[in-house]
C-alpha cells in the first residue's frame, strides 16, 4: 500500500509536471496566433490579397482619324471569333465536328485548336477561328445550344475604309514590336495591341492610344476568374480630324494611280493645311494589323514602284524647270535683273568650252522674264543662274521651302537637297564648278525636292509668307457654323520679297498655262474665275551621253521606263486670288512617259479645279460628303 | 464469465452507467464537433455535402461507441489490453505487407463500410497497452533498465512500421505518446536525456530512410520562403490565410484563402487555418480554450480515479488527444513541418474521429469505474 501511495505521488508529480508543459505549448499556440493575425495581419492580409486580385487592362477603343468634315480615314469595326473553353466542351472533337459543319475549318486550324487546349488549362477560351464574317459568326451564334463551350467573341480592329488611296497620309498599326516597349505604357504588354507604325497613326499615337482602364478580378488558385470586384474605365483615344479633303484626296489618289508611281499634294495656301497627300501605287494598312505574311511583305518590298514609300515627302526629285519661279524670284531680289530685262537664246549657252542647251533647239531669240517663264526658256535661266552664283540659288530657295526640312506631322519627310559651294566641299572635296551652277539653275544635276516642298514653294509664292504645311486640323472638324480663314495666316512670317517681283514671276505662271504658247496650255481651266496658274518639269533621270543625244531619242516611249524623265507640274488657283496650291510629280512620265505638260498638269488641273468646286477651304460641302455606306459605323 | 462480472465490485446496470457518464465532457466533445461541421458546411462553400452531413453521420455512430465503450467495465480493458494491441499490431503489419506488394502506401483496410487504418487504432491500443503493462509495475521496478526495453519495443515497433508506410506525423505521435506515459510513470530524466541525445545522434541515420517528399516538406519548413510554389506552398499559404484573418475574420463562409482553393485541404488537415482565417483570432483562442477544457476534463478524470490503470489511461488519452491538437496547429501555422495529422472531432475523416472517440470512450470508462480499485495484477 505504501508502495501504491508512492507511486501515486509520482505520477501526480509527473502529471502535473506535463499539465504544466502542455499549457506551455498551449501558450505558444496562443502566441503564435497572436503574432500571425495581430503583429503580422497587415503583411498576410495584402499577401492574400495579391494573392487573389488580378488587375487586367482594358484597352482603351482607339480614337478615329477623320478628314476635314468628318469621313472616317481610320476607325474600329468589330471582327467576331469563335472561341472553345475545353472544359465546357466535353468533346472536344465532336464539337470541332459540328463547328466544322457551319464554318469552314482547315485541318491546320483543327491541329492549333488541339494543340492550344492541350497547352492551356481547361477554362481558359482558345480561338477556333479568327476574323469570321458576319455570316459565320450568325451561324455559329443560331447554333450555340448544340455547340457547347462555343462561344462568340467580338474585337476591334482597326478598318480603314479608303485603303491604299489614304495609305501614306493616315498610315498603319500593326502589332508592338520589341523596341515599342521601351514605352512604359503597360498597354503595350497586351497581346491583341496595335499600335501606330507609320503616318498619322505613327505621328499621333499617343494621342489616338488613349489610356488604359482597369478591371480588379478575383481569381482562385488556378487563374480562372471568380468576379470583377472594381471597373475603372480608361480613357477612349482622341479623334484626330485632319485637314485633307477625303473627296480631293481620293480624286487625286485615283488620277495618279492610274500613272503607276506618282505624288500629289494640294495645300489651303493660307493656312498651311494640306488637302492632298496622295502617293501610288499604296497598300492595303488594313493588312498590317491582321499581320503580313513573309510572302506579303516580301511582294511589297520588292515592287519597283515602291508601294510602301511616301513618295509626297520622301520621293526626292530634280524639280527640273519648276525650279525656274524661285531662280527667277533670287535674280529679281538680288537686283540682277529687272522684271524687263531680256536675254538673247540662240538655243544654247556657252560657258567656256562648254555648250548648255536650251530644250529648244533653234532658240528663243531676245526673251523677257514673263515668256522665258511661260516658254521655259533654260537659256534665260542660265543666265540668271550664272549671275546669282549657286548660294544665293539655295538661299532663295530654302527661304521658299525646298531643300529644307518643312515638319510635316507625319514621320518619314526628306529634306532633299539644294546644292552650296560649303556643301560640294565638305561632301566631295572638290570646289564648286561654275557650270554646276548652270544645269542647277534650271534645277537639275544636284538639285532635289520633295512634293511637300514643291507645294509648299508654290504656297509661299502665292502668299509671300512662310507658309508651313500640317496635315493635323487643330480646330477639329469642320461644320457650317466653324470659322474659316478669310485672309492668309498672318502666323506665317512674311517672306521678305517684293511684292512687285511675286506678281511678275505669278504672272509669268498664267502665261504657262493660259497663253497658247505656254508649256501647260493644254491643261488650263477654262471654268470661270476658276484659272489655273503653274509651271510645268521635266527632270532627267539618266545623264544623256552625246551619242544618244545625237540620235535624239531623249524622250518617249522609246526610252527605257526606268531611264524616261520624271514630268513635274506646280500649279495654283485661282489666278485672281489663289487660294489653292498643287504639286505633282509622275515618276519617268507616268504610262505614256509624257511630259509635265502633258502628264502632271492635267492632274493638277482635275484637282484644282475640284478644289475650287468644293471650295473645302469655305464651305462645308452640301450635302455633306459620305463615306461608302458599308463603313458609316463608329 | 460470469465469475469475472461478480468480482467487478458493485454491480451497475447499464442504464446507470450510460447515467454516470460526464455529460460535461460529452458536451465539450459536442461542441468541438459542431464548430467542425460549421467549418466543413463553409469549407464546401455553404452545402452540407459532401461533407458536413457525412461527418455528422459519423460523429453520432462514434458518440455511440463512445458510450459503449464507456459502459465496459474497465477491467476488460485491462485484461483485454495485449490482444487488443496484438490485434491492431497485426493489421499494421497486414497493411505493410499488402502495401508492399500493392501500388504505393495504402495505409488502411477496406471494411467495406468504413475504411480502417490500423496506425490510427494503434494511438489509443498503445495508450491501453502501456497503462497495462506500468500498471503492474512498482517504482523500483520501473527504475530497472529491463523493465523498460519490454514498453520501449511496444512503442517503437509499430512507429517504425508506420513511419515505413510512410506516415511521419503517426510515428511521430506514438513516439511521443509512449515518452510521454513513460514520463508519467517515472522515469528518470537521465534516462530520456539519454535517448534523446541517442536520437540525435540516429537523425543522419534516419534521413535517409526519409522519402523524397519528406525530406522535401523538413527542408521546406526550415526555410519556406525559399520554394513558395514548390514544398512551402502549403505552409506559407496556411500562414497567409491565417495571417489575413486578423483579430475578427474575414466571416463565416468568406475566407478567400481557403474558398479561392490558395490553401490545400482545407477540408482535413487545414480546417483550423480556415477558421482562423473567417474567425479570427477570437475563433482561433475560442477553438484552443475548447480543447484545453478537454485536457482539464482529462487530468481531472485521471486524478479522481482510484486505480493506477485509470489513471494512466486517462492520461494517455489526454496526451495523445492533446499531441493531435498540437501538432495539427502547430503544423497549420508554421511551427513545425508539414506532417499530416488531422484536427481531432474537426478534420474531415472516420477514423481519426472513431479513434478519438474511442480514446474518449475509455476515459468516460475511466470516469464511470473511478471508485473501482484494480490491483497491481488486474485484480481487486
Amino acid at each position: 500500500m505504501a508502495q501504491d501511495n508512492n507511486r501515486s505521488k509520482l505520477l501526480t508529480r509527473r502529471a502535473l509536471l506535463l499539465a504544466g508543459g502542455q499549457l506551455a505549448l498551449l501558450g505558444t499556440l496562443a502566441g503564435r496566433l497572436y503574432y500571425l493575425q495581430v503583429l503580422q495581419a497587415d503583411r498576410y492580409a495584402m499577401q492574400a490579397d495579391e494573392n487573389r486580385i488580378n488587375i487586367r487592362l482594358l484597352a482603351p477603343p482607339r480614337g478615329r482619324i477623320t478628314d476635314r468634315f468628318g469621313v472616317a480615314l481610320a476607325t474600329n469595326q468589330p471582327t467576331y471569333r469563335a472561341t472553345l473553353v475545353a472544359e465546357q466542351a466535353g468533346d472536344v472533337t465532336a464539337t470541332l465536328d459540328a463547328v466544322a459543319t457551319l464554318i469552314p475549318l482547315s485541318d491546320a486550324d483543327r491541329r492549333r485548336v488541339m494543340r492550344d487546349i492541350h497547352n492551356k488549362l481547361s477554362f481558359v477560351p482558345v480561338v477556333i477561328r479568327d476574323n469570321l464574317s458576319w455570316d459565320e459568326m450568325a451561324r455559329i451564334e443560331v447554333n450555340t445550344l448544340e455547340l457547347p463551350g462555343v462561344s462568340i467573341e467580338q474585337a476591334l480592329t482597326r478598318y480603314y475604309p479608303f485603303g491604299e488611296a489614304t495609305s501614306h497620309v493616315v498610315g498603319y498599326v500593326a502589332a508592338v514590336s520589341e523596341q515599342d516597349l521601351n514605352a512604359d505604357d503597360p498597354l503595350l504588354e497586351l497581346p491583341d495591341f496595335r499600335i501606330g507604325k507609320s503616318g498619322i497613326e505613327k505621328a499621333y499615337d499617343l494621342d489616338l492610344r488613349g489610356t488604359a482602364g482597369t478591371s480588379q478580378v478575383e481569381v482562385n488558385a488556378f487563374g480562372r476568374v471568380v468576379r470583377e470586384l472594381a471597373r475603372e474605365e480608361g480613357m477612349p483615344g482622341q479623334d484626330i480630324a485632319l485637314g485633307l479633303d477625303m473627296a480631293l484626296q481620293d480624286l487625286a489618289a485615283k488620277r495618279c494611280a492610274a500613272q503607276g508611281s506618282a505624288s500629289c499634294v494640294a495645300l489651303d495656301a493660307w493656312t498651311g493645311e494640306v488637302l492632298v497627300l496622295a502617293s501610288t501605287p499604296g497598300f492595303d494598312p488594313g493588312a498590317f494589323s491582321a499581320g503580313l505574311t513573309p510572302a506579303m511583305w516580301q511582294k511589297l518590298i520588292s515592287d519597283p514602284l515602291n508601294p510602301l514609300n511616301n513618295k509626297a515627302i520622301s520621293g526626292t526629285y530634280a524639280p527640273g524647270s519648276t525650279f525656274k519661279p524661285m531662280v527667277a524670284m533670287a535674280a529679281l531680289e538680288a537686283n540682277l535683273i529687272t522684271t524687263e530685262t531680256e536675254f538673247y537664246c540662240p538655243g544654247y549657252f556657252q560657258l567656256g568650252n562648254a555648250l548648255f542647251h536650251c530644250w529648244k533647239k533653234g532658240g528663243h531669240g531676245n526673251i523677257s522674264l514673263r515668256r522665258g517663264i511661260r516658254e521655259s526658256c533654260d537659256v534665260y535661266f542660265y543666265h540668271c543662274a550664272d549671275l546669282l552664283g549657286i548660294d544665293r540659288i539655295a538661299q532663295m530657295g530654302n527661304r521658299f521651302g525646298l531643300g529644307v526640312n518643312l515638319g510635316i506631322d507625319i514621320p518619314g519627310e526628306k529634306s532633299g537637297l539644294l546644292p552650296t559651294r560649303a556643301w560640294k566641299m565638305a561632301t566631295t572635296g572638290v570646289a564648286w564648278q561654275r557650270g554646276e551652277t548652270i544645269s542647277c539653275g534650271i534645277g537639275q544635276s544636284f538639285v532635289s525636292v520633295t512634293p511637300l516642298q514643291l507645294a509648299t514653294y508654290v504656297a509661299r509664292l502665292v502668299t509671300g509668307r512662310v507658309v508651313l504645311p500640317r496635315l493635323d486640323r487643330h480646330q477639329g472638324v469642320m461644320t457650317p457654323t466653324s470659322p474659316v480663314a478669310t485672309a492668309i495666316d498672318t502666323d506665317f512670317a512674311p517672306l521678305g520679297v517684293q511684292q512687285a517681283h511675286l506678281s511678275a514671276v505669278l504672272d509669268g505662271m498664267f502665261a504657262v498655262v493660259n497663253e497658247v504658247h505656254g508649256t501647260a496650255y493644254g491643261a488650263r481651266i477654262t471654268d470661270p474665275g476658276m484659272t489655273m496658274g503653274g509651271k510645268t518639269g521635266t527632270a532627267q533621270v539618266h545623264r544623256y551621253s552625246e551619242a544618244e543625244r545625237a540620235h535624239g531619242h531623249l524622250t518617249g516611249a522609246s526610252v527605257p521606263w526606268k531611264n524616261r524623265d520624271h514630268a513635274l507640274f506646280i500649279g495654283f488657283a485661282p489666278v485672281s486670288a489663289p487660294r489653292y496650291v498643287c504639286a505633282v510629280v509622275v515618276e519617268h512620265g507616268g504610262a505614256s512617259g509624257g511630259e509635265g505638260g502633258a502628264v502632271a498638269a492635267p492632274i493638277a488641273h482635275d484637282v484644282l479645279l475640284a478644289a475650287q468646286q468644293r471650295d473645302p477651304a469655305r464651305k462645308v460641302p452640301e450635302p455633306p460628303f459620305a463615306a461608302p455606306t458599308a463603313l458609316a459605323q463608329g | 464469465m460470469e465469475s469475472f462480472l461478480e468480482s467487478s465490485g458493485p454491480r451497475q446496470s447499464l442504464a446507470v452507467k450510460l447515467l454516470a457518464v460526464n455529460w460535461g465532457l460529452l458536451l465539450l466533445l459536442c461542441c468541438i464537433a459542431g464548430i467542425g461541421f460549421a467549418m466543413l458546411y463553409s469549407a464546401a462553400n455553404g452545402h452540407w455535402q459532401p461533407w458536413a452531413s457525412k461527418q455528422m453521420i459519423r460523429f453520432v455512430v462514434a458518440v455511440m461507441v463512445m458510450l459503449a465503450v464507456a459502459a465496459v467495465d474497465l477491467r476488460f480493458w485491462l485484461r483485454w489490453a495485449y490482444s487488443i494491441y496484438g490485434c491492431t499490431f497485426l493489421l499494421l503489419v497486414a497493411v505493410e505487407l499488402r502495401g508492399a506488394v500493392g501500388m504505393g502506401a495504402q495505409r488502411w483496410i477496406d471494411l467495406g463500410v468504413i475504411q480502417l487504418q490500423p496506425s490510427e487504432m494503434m494511438k489509443i491500443a498503445l495508450v491501453l497497452v502501456l497503462a497495462r503493462y506500468f500498471s503492474a509495475l512498482t517504482p523500483e521496478e520501473i527504475g530497472r533498465p529491463t523493465r523498460l526495453a519490454a514498453p520501449a519495443l511496444l512503442v517503437l515497433l509499430p512507429a517504425a512500421l508506420v513511419m515505413k508506410q510512410p506516415d511521419l506525423g503517426t510515428a511521430m505521435m506514438l513516439v511521443l505518446t509512449g515518452g510521454a506515459i513513460f514520463f508519467l510513470v517515472g522515469v528518470r530524466w537521465w534516462k530520456f536525456a539519454l535517448v534523446l541525445a541517442a536520437g540525435g545522434a540516429a537523425v543522419p541515420v534516419l534521413w535517409r530512410f526519409l522519402k523524397d517528399y519528406q525530406k522535401a516538406r523538413i527542408a521546406s519548413f526550415l526555410n519556406p520562403e525559399n520554394d513558395p510554389l514548390g514544398a512551402g506552398y502549403h505552409s506559407l499559404q496556411s500562414k497567409i490565410a491565417i495571417g489575413s484573418g486578423g483579430l475578427f475574420g474575414k466571416g463565416f463562409g468568406m475566407g478567400t484563402q481557403s474558398h479561392l482553393s490558395f490553401l490545400p485541404e482545407r477540408q482535413t488537415d487545414f480546417i483550423f487555418t480556415m477558421l482562423a482565417e473567417e474567425f479570427g483570432l477570437v475563433g482561433g483562442l475560442v477553438l484552443l480554450g475548447l480543447y484545453t477544457l478537454v485536457f482539464v476534463y482529462g487530468f481531472a478524470i485521471a486524478f479522481r480515479s482510484r486505480s493506477h490503470f485509470g489513471r494512466l489511461l486517462a492520461l494517455g488519452v489526454t496526451v495523445n488527444f492533446f499531441l493531435y491538437v498540437f501538432i495539427n496547429i502547430a503544423m497549420v501555422m508554421g511551427l513545425i513541418p508539414v506532417v499530416g495529422v488531422p484536427l481531432p472531432l474537426i478534420s474531415y475523416g472516420g477514423t481519426s474521429m472513431l479513434t478519438v472517440m474511442y480514446g474518449f470512450g475509455l476515459m468516460m470508462c475511466v470516469y464511470v469505474h473511478r471508485d473501482a480499485r484494480i490491483g497491481r495484477g488486474g485484480d481487486e
